[in-house]
């Protein structure tokens, strides 16, 4: 966390996005109330329903939530790559350029170029019947007309960046001899070979090692680094963005509930949500504690609860959560912003997550 | 997972000295090998492919050498077309017993296969029907399977319209029973080897086309084909370079299966008199042709029989062979 801390001073993170704009220097991918529905046979699936955020060069945004939040719906809108029966609605601005009005063949170009991906799973990510090389130099040729010979030679030069050695024989290696540590790597390599200027990553680190994790995290923002490029991190490992991410945006039932810097949201939530997950993972200051899940389960995306969504789970909730959805309110502190009618109850407690009942502990 | 395939590598380097590091060093002192030369490694070490091979090759080389192609002349002495008399009642000439059996010794003699009802050379007739039937079934392998192909995966990777429409086609072509609609445009085609293959294409497609759909229709849906769209590749990229080539095994066991097909369709139809028109001939002619002296001459069954069985095998067998060559999870080689 005191690293998040540090990189939130190096870059200009926290300068306000209008302030850039008018010196002509926007965002580098702004999403400007994006909506996703789904009609299926049991109805329509809400499963975005309004997420904005800006992302600046070479920042770091950590998307956290659980299981259908919609924080990877939203990143698939941004790549173009949901399926045809998807209702899109808002905006996606990728250096100014709305991505939504684009033709198809646009759109194509821009992926992989401008953006790039890295999936959560890389054995099934990376294709069975193709060498680590081949699929390198086809994330090249997908885009640029050039030989095999010299996509092969910038494969070559990926693999060497993202650690792998003896990258020239590694080349002809297929996915299955590879470790899944490596796998990742080849992924990273495979995102960034075309110098894509923002890197979606899907859950990066959920199909690894914990030991394995780490090297490649440090790996993948070296990478970033080398190339220049922003990263949106979504995960729902909240270790994973506390040590990475320079700002972070809660989601919860396909809304953003919380944004701030990773450390605003991680010393003070100001949504109970936020604070739920806060209280559910051990950390050296509760050792000995007991842990605070939050009860219930998440909402059906066709039936939504009126009100707030996590008015049913909240300890918080009175009459008013259950009838008027908040809107994400300015907190306490700058660029923090949260949606919760009583955040300033959160700011008042040492504690946040005490709100919480502890496991098998009444509530205080 | 296996770790490094054994069997497709080979430790290069002094692995000896390195002491400690002997695992690590010996991991990277392997020299990998290109897909193609893994591919024809597996492929040569497949006992079946390799003997399927060899039958076939021989059968081939038999078939075009001994009595030319294309008017160039072949090694064997006579025509299939050049009638003559009778000799010994048409037997074969040909003797392998040795003589404290019952024979000759080697012989081959001057018919081998012996002759037909107007004295043409037997086996100069079955290696022109041989000629015929490998031409016809393998054009037929490549239309069919380029049809099915095509259409199994567009409609397996557009879905919708598309797939209705293509999958109803093959549907109709489904029920309509092939052999009168083979016989119908085989008459059509008025008996030319070649229009014929083309007709029998049109029809034999169906089947790979649905097979192709539904690996499509599961691969379609993985992991890779959306990392593939997420770096920028159009449709046609990924349909023909990330999709294709993970189904190359159903394909090629397929286009084997239907050339052996086409050899049994194309005897089936020239046996009912819609095939090869005479004076050409094809092996399902010849059995055809001489079904009422299968009494008393039997080789004049046999011998185009042996050659149908022989190629309709073999073939088989190559295809084995390739499907397990092409697929690099593939570590072991099947015997």
């Amino acid at each position: 966390m005191a690293d998040a801390m540090n990189l939130t001073g190096t870059i200009s993170a926290d300068e306000p996005i209008e302030s850039r704009r008018e010196r002509g220097e926007g965002p580098l991918l702004e999403v400007r109330d994006l909506t996703v529905k789904f009609p299926t046979e049991d109805g329509i699936v809400n499963a975005v329903r309004g997420v904005s955020y800006s992302l600046a060069e070479r920042e770091v945004l950590g998307i956290v939530g659980e299981s259908g939040s919609g924080k990877s719906v939203s990143s698939l809108a941004v790549m173009g790559l949901l399926p045809k029966s998807a209702q899109i609605a808002g905006q996606i601005l990728l250096e100014g350029r709305d991505v939504l009005r684009m033709s198809q063949k646009q759109q194509r170009s821009l992926r992989g170029r401008k953006i790039g991906m890295i999936f959560q799973d890389p054995m099934t990510a990376l294709n069975p019947v193709y060498t680590v090389g081949d699929q390198l130099a086809e994330a090249v040729r997908s885009h640029e007309a050039i030989s095999r010979r010299s996509a092969l030679a910038r494969a070559t030069e990926m693999l060497e960046l993202v650690g792998i050695p003896r990258p020239k024989e590694r080349l002809r290696a297929y996915p299955h001899e590879f470790s899944g540590g490596m796998r990742q790597r080849a992924m990273i390599a495979m995102a960034v070979i075309n110098n894509p200027d923002v890197i979606i990553a899907d859950e990066p680190t959920t199909a690894l090692d914990v030991t394995v994790q780490a090297q490649i995290l440090e790996k993948l923002m070296e990478v970033k680094d080398a190339v220049n490029a922003a990263i949106v991190l979504i995960t729902h490992d909240l270790g994973v963005v506390a040590g990475m991410a320079n700002r972070v945006l809660v989601m919860y039932a396909g809304r953003p509930v919380e944004s701030g810097t990773t450390a605003q949201v991680f010393a003070s939530p100001r949504m109970p949500y936020a604070a739920g997950l806060l209280g559910s993972i051990p950390s050296l200051e509760t050792a000995g504690a007991r842990l605070r899940p939050i009860p219930g389960a998440p909402p059906s995306l066709i039936n939504l609860p009126s009100g707030c969504p996590f008015s049913p789970r909240c300890p918080l909730a009175r009459a008013k959560c259950q009838e008027i959805e908040p809107a994400l309110y300015s907190t306490d502190q700058l660029e923090h912003v949260a949606a919760c009618h009583y955040w300033e109850e959160l700011a008042d407690l040492d504690d946040p997550t005490s709100i919480f009942r502890a496991q098998g502990v009444p509530a205080q | 997972m296996p770790d490094i395939q054994s069997e497709d590598v080979a430790v290069t380097g002094p692995i000896a000295e390195a002491g400690p590091l002997t695992s690590i060093e010996r991991e990277f002192t392997i020299q990998a090998r290109t897909q193609r030369e893994m591919v024809i490694r597996r492929f040569f070490r497949h006992r079946g492919a390799m003997g399927g091979l060899i039958v076939f090759a021989f059968v081939l080389v038999l078939a075009y050498s001994s009595i030319g192609i294309l008017g160039l002349p072949g090694w064997w002495h006579q025509s299939y077309e050049t009638t003559g008399t009778v000799q010994n009642g048409g037997a074969m000439s040909l003797d392998l017993l040795p003589p404290f059996v019952d024979g000759d010794g080697l012989a081959i003699g001057n018919h081998p296969f012996g002759q037909d009802d107007v004295g043409r050379d037997y086996f100069a007739l079955t290696m022109r029907g041989t000629q015929i039937s490998v031409l016809i079934a393998v054009s037929v392998g490549i239309i069919s399977t380029v049809l099915g192909v095509v259409v199994g995966a567009f409609s397996g990777f557009y879905r919708g319209a598309t797939e209705s429409t293509l999958m109803r086609l093959t549907d109709l072509m489904l029920t309509i029973p092939l052999l009168v609609l083979a016989a119908v445009i085989g008459q059509i085609s008025g008996g030319t080897p070649l229009l014929l293959a083309l007709v029998l294409g049109l029809v034999l497609w169906p089947n790979l086309a649905r097979l192709v759909r539904g690996e499509f229709l599961s691969l379609r849906e993985k992991e890779f084909v959306e990392a593939a769209r997420a770096m920028g590749a159009p449709d046609s990229r990924i349909i023909f370079r990330h999709i294709l080539p993970n189904t190359l095994g159903t394909i090629i066991v397929n286009a084997t299966l239907t050339i052996s097909a086409a050899i049994i369709l194309e005897t089936a139809l020239s046996f009912l008199g819609f095939g090869v028109q005479a004076p050409d001939t094809s092996l399902g002619k010849l059995i055809s042709d001489y079904q009422t002296a299968f009494q008393t001459r039997p080789w004049l069954f046999w011998w185009p029989g042996l050659f149908i069985v022989a190629i309709a095998l073999s073939v088989n067998f190559i295809g084995d062979g390739l499907r397990d060559a092409f697929d690099p999870k593939q570590t072991r080689v099947r015997a």
